[in-house]
């Protein structure tokens, strides 16, 4: 059909959304108006356009009156306009004869005056008639989905998403920057409010990733490259030098007892520096892969030169141990990502008030889960850094949460993991345990049966946040203790409560480069640096960037079950584009006018997609459709105008204005 | 370097050892004082909380007075003027209203308050101007083997920590540890002297002077140094009442500008060591091998 040359038949429809509009704009009067503009065959009001009935209603008018174009005035397009889309072209046009006119957020939702929304819904309603004139025909494209996928973070999230998609038989490459996957949950020793072991429950999954055959583990690498759109994704991953042959090493760690260093030396990042370590080392017992990693930083050999590689001997004809070892890269292609990268714990010295770093005996919450681990630095005994064992214990929540002065979030894990350590500690050591909180959260399945467990078990709950933690005493029963200063906001006072032992309940941040990796794969942050969600009720694991999805605490804080669930959403999110096979491309794409291009070149590095290329044998810029995003960016750049987008053509654009400006 | 020196009503009172003892160190430096011409009392936190108008024009007058004499920034050593002089700059910039007033108050007078003087702490101006490699250049008598716990008080971090941490200041530390002296590490360095409670509500106020003294000798500290002077007043001038409430803790509360005038081997009559109600006496356990001078510690117990 070619509308422009036959006559045009406009149908316009305003919406009441039930009060939401009706309320304030006279839907009425507006259909009455529009009604009378010329090229409009019917206006009609209605309660709700976007009901079955609303839809039906475009529909059938479409056949009975042979409208050729038509207008909704309702809500943003962001909700409806597919919508609507759909509905016209169930009526047998093309769907991008429709256009959108929102009478909801920009007019009745922000306005008070009836008569002015009116108005003002009439312009409105005016310049889409104008508009919808000029609309053109359009075709939506299909580009085919790769079917493998990337997993970036091997925690708990990054695990069971991986391990999802690839038992449903996609291939699925899992890249983990540290030596091993596992994340924060494998340094846990118990999970709240269950009490289930943590590495008991991890450890099975970590190493059915190991062996799976749908999954290439790359551990101890990083993405430093992301190229493409989604469905075709080009990724470049880069693999640190562990100096030792992974497929070699058969992790008897023979190497470790023969190091020069005979016995450990070096701070163990996985104990949170609690134990030691030498410098080839496995993180931990269940690492996976059970390969050891040689630290540059430490051994003797890479720093200096000079050593007796007693570990080379000890590893004989294995040859696992490879000191020339530098980085290699790897090219995969993709269709769909998911980014679940995680997030750090706060650093508590931010809080100098309550002396960590300070005090040998404060600890933070992550400390204190290795203190109380069987695998431990300490074997699982709960003794202090000046070797006391502790008689009385204080909790401290919401460090670095809640606060303005630092996170003003609420991190959400703290309440219930000081809770679980509250129980470990008196299960180990038969100490008073003291809980300084704020509010108890506990908005989860069991958690508030847990609080009321503890509560029952005598761990005692001050309510109050902490003033300072000092080695200031004042009493005899205060010397040589840590005295925990604190308003009791129940009691009604100030209280100085003397403790062995300080635990600070430290809060969730983003990582420290998420800004890179958000970079990186083109995601959105919110102020405070996590990834930003599609929509927050609707879209929880999508981002705004096709074909990549987000997936546990890079997100926000979350406990485990939420982190899983989020896992386990975004890999069905995968899979669901992977099993469709195709994408559908918005055609809201700008092109080349190649007769008027000059081949001036300025749009190619101004294009934020890099959608555009310069085509040597003819001399003219060329735009990848598929890249494209319809930013608009090099269409106003375009020195010679000869950059034209779909659906924002100046004629379309001009008549707009035009008909807001002839509204008076 | 040159500035407007704003000395308030303490340092020309009881706190005139502080001001005794800053301008000759000063001096020493080679800083530029000039004392602000015909300045006036800054309100204190007293004038503040009851009519905070009329308290900010009054401190607004001395801001415009620096403003008329060159403009050079303020030095405010007592620390409740640092503080209202800054509170009073705050409030300018933050409430439309409170500068109209103001405004108005000074044109009556034919001033103006326009040009958002600075106001500096010695502190300050000592790290951050001076600098501690020239404070180290000039020490010739270093405090070898003095334990101070350094005492910052409340009015220079709070609410407006402009150039030290709120919860753990440590240009004081910094500056002792200049001079050769052992810098007691102690939680209290913020901690409330108790103000104007020793008057008021003394049970209270003692008890507060008593925490510091009691913490600080118990650290092993030969003195308190302080930057403030009702600090000063209240640690140095109650040892009876704190003898009576909780038994003796001697324990001498000097200026950290008295300890850099011992360290650059002024004059002790230029120090105004004698002014205090405990005196502070202290000489060298090893001294340096500089030319042994007569000991001038009679001056000291005057």
């Amino acid at each position: 059909m070619n509308s422009n040359r036959e006559e045009l038949r406009i149908g316009f429809y305003v919406c009441h959304c039930g009060h939401n509009i009706a309320a304030t704009v006279d839907c009425a009067e507006v259909a009455r108006y529009v009604g009378t503009l010329p090229h409009v065959a019917l206006s009609r009001e209605y309660k709700y356009m976007c009901s079955d009935p609303g839809q039906e209603l475009i529909q059938q008018d479409i056949r009975e009156h042979k409208l050729n174009r038509v207008v909704v005035a309702s809500c943003s397009p962001l909700l409806h306009e597919h919508t609507f889309r759909g509905a016209t072209e169930a009526g047998g046009l093309n769907p991008f004869y429709f256009h959108m006119v929102n009478i909801r957020e920009h007019n009745s939702w922000v306005h008070t005056d009836r008569k002015e929304a009116t108005e003002k819904a009439k312009a409105l309603a005016q310049a889409a008639i104008e508009r919808v004139a000029h609309h053109k025909a359009l075709e939506v494209k299909r580009v085919k989905i790769h079917a493998d996928v990337l997993v970036v973070g091997g925690g708990i999230a990054g695990i069971h998403a991986a391990m999802t998609m690839a038992n449903a038989g996609k291939k699925v490459y899992l890249v983990e920057r540290e030596p091993t996957i596992g994340g924060h949950m494998a340094k846990f020793d118990k999970t709240f409010p269950t009490l289930d072991c943590a590495a008991c429950i991890l450890t099975p999954k970590m190493s059915e990733v190991g062996n799976h055959p749908n999954i290439t583990l790359w551990t101890y690498s990083e993405v430093t490259k992301v190229d493409g759109y989604v469905g075709n994704y080009k990724v470049t991953v880069k693999h640190k030098p562990r100096y030792i042959v992974e497929d070699a090493c058969v992790g008897c760690m023979e190497c470790i007892d023969a190091c020069v260093y005979k016995t450990p030396k070096f701070e163990d990042e996985f104990n949170e520096g609690l134990g030691k370590r030498k410098p080839v080392f496995i993180p931990f017992p269940q690492a996976t892969p059970q390969v050891v990693i040689i630290d540059p930083e430490t051994c003797l050999n890479l720093k200096t030169g000079k050593c007796k590689k007693t570990c080379v001997e000890a590893c004989a004809d294995r040859m696992a141990i490879d000191f020339t070892q530098q980085e290699t890269f790897d090219e995969i292609e993709v269709g769909t990502m998911i980014v679940a990268t995680g997030f750090k714990t706060f650093d508590a010295k931010r809080v100098p008030a309550y002396g960590y770093g300070v005090y040998p005996n404060v600890y933070t919450a992550l400390e204190v889960e290795r203190l109380v681990n069987a695998s431990g630095p300490t074997g699982g005994e709960v003794i202090t850094r000046d070797g006391r064992h502790p008689k009385s214990i204080g909790i401290i929540h919401c460090v670095g949460s809640r606060d303005k002065k630092t996170n003003v979030w609420c991190s959400r894990v703290c309440c219930m993991y000081s809770m679980k350590l509250a129980l470990l500690l008196k299960e180990h050591t038969g100490a008073e345990i003291y809980n300084f909180y704020i509010d108890i959260r506990t908005p989860g399945k069991g958690y508030e049966e847990f609080y009321n467990k503890l509560l029952d078990e005598g761990v005692h709950f001050i309510r109050g946040r902490v003033g300072e933690v000092t080695d200031w005493a004042m009493t005899p029963e205060e010397e040589g203790k840590l005295t925990i200063r604190v308003e009791d906001t129940l009691a009604g006072y100030v209280r100085r409560i003397p403790v062995d032992m300080v635990v600070l309940a430290t809060g969730l941040e983003p990582q420290q480069d998420a800004q890179d990796v958000r970079r990186l794969f083109n995601l959105s942050c919110g102020g405070e640096g996590w990834f930003l969600e599609r929509h927050p009720k609707l879209a929880p694991v999508s981002t705004f960037t096709d074909g990549i999805f987000i997936a546990g605490g890079c997100q926000g804080p979350r406990d485990i079950p939420d982190t899983v669930a989020q896992a386990g959403a975004a890999a069905a999110e995968c899979l669901a584009l992977i099993d469709k096979g195709y994408v559908e491309q918005e055609p809201n794409t700008a092109f080349v006018l190649a007769e008027e291009c000059s081949g001036c070149k300025s749009c190619i590095p101004l294009c934020p997609y890099t959608a555009i290329a310069f085509d040597e044998s003819s001399k003219v810029a060329v735009i990848n459709e598929a890249l494209c995003k319809g930013c608009g960016t090099c269409v106003a750049s375009c020195p010679s105008g000869s950059i034209v987008q779909n659906l924002f053509e100046d004629d379309e654009v001009f008549s707009e204005i035009k008909g807001v400006l002839a509204y008076d | 370097m040159k500035y407007s020196y704003f000395p308030g009503c303490s340092l020309k009172g009881l706190g005139r050892a502080y001001e005794e003892s800053l301008l000759p160190v000063m001096k020493h430096l080679g800083v530029d004082l000039q004392e602000l011409d015909d300045w006036n009392c800054c309100g204190a936190t007293a004038y503040m909380s009851v009519d905070e108008a009329k308290a900010c024009v009054l401190a607004s007058r001395n801001l415009a007075l620096a403003e008329r004499d060159g403009n050079h920034p303020i030095l405010a050593p007592c620390s409740a003027c640092y503080l209202v002089l800054n509170k009073t700059k705050h409030y300018l910039h933050q409430y439309p209203k409170m500068k109209a007033t103001v405004d108005r108050a000074l044109n009556a007078v034919g001033m103006k308050c326009e040009k958002d003087v600075p106001v500096r702490h010695p502190l300050d101006v000592l790290i951050n101007d001076i600098g501690l490699d020239a404070i180290k250049m000039k020490v010739t008598k270093p405090l070898q083997g003095l334990k101070v716990a350094p005492y910052y008080g409340c009015q220079i971090v709070r609410p407006y920590a402009t150039f030290d941490d709120q919860a753990n200041p440590t240009t004081m530390d910094r500056l002792l540890e200049a001079l050769g002296a052992t810098v007691i590490r102690w939680p209290l360095k913020t901690k409330c002297c108790g103000g104007s409670l020793t008057g008021t509500i003394p049970e209270a106020g003692i008890r507060m002077v008593y925490i510091l003294l009691n913490e600080a000798k118990k650290r092993g500290a030969d003195c308190l140094a302080t930057v403030c002077p009702l600090c000063q007043f209240n640690l140095d001038g109650y040892h009876s009442a704190v003898r009576r409430q909780y038994g003796d803790v001697l324990l001498p509360t000097v200026y950290f500008s008295q300890l850099m005038g011992l360290a650059f081997g002024l004059p002790d009559r230029d120090l105004a060591l004698n002014r205090a109600a405990i005196p502070f006496r202290w000489r060298p356990s090893s001294p340096p091998p500089a030319p042994a001078k007569p000991p001038a510690a009679k001056s000291v117990a005057a």
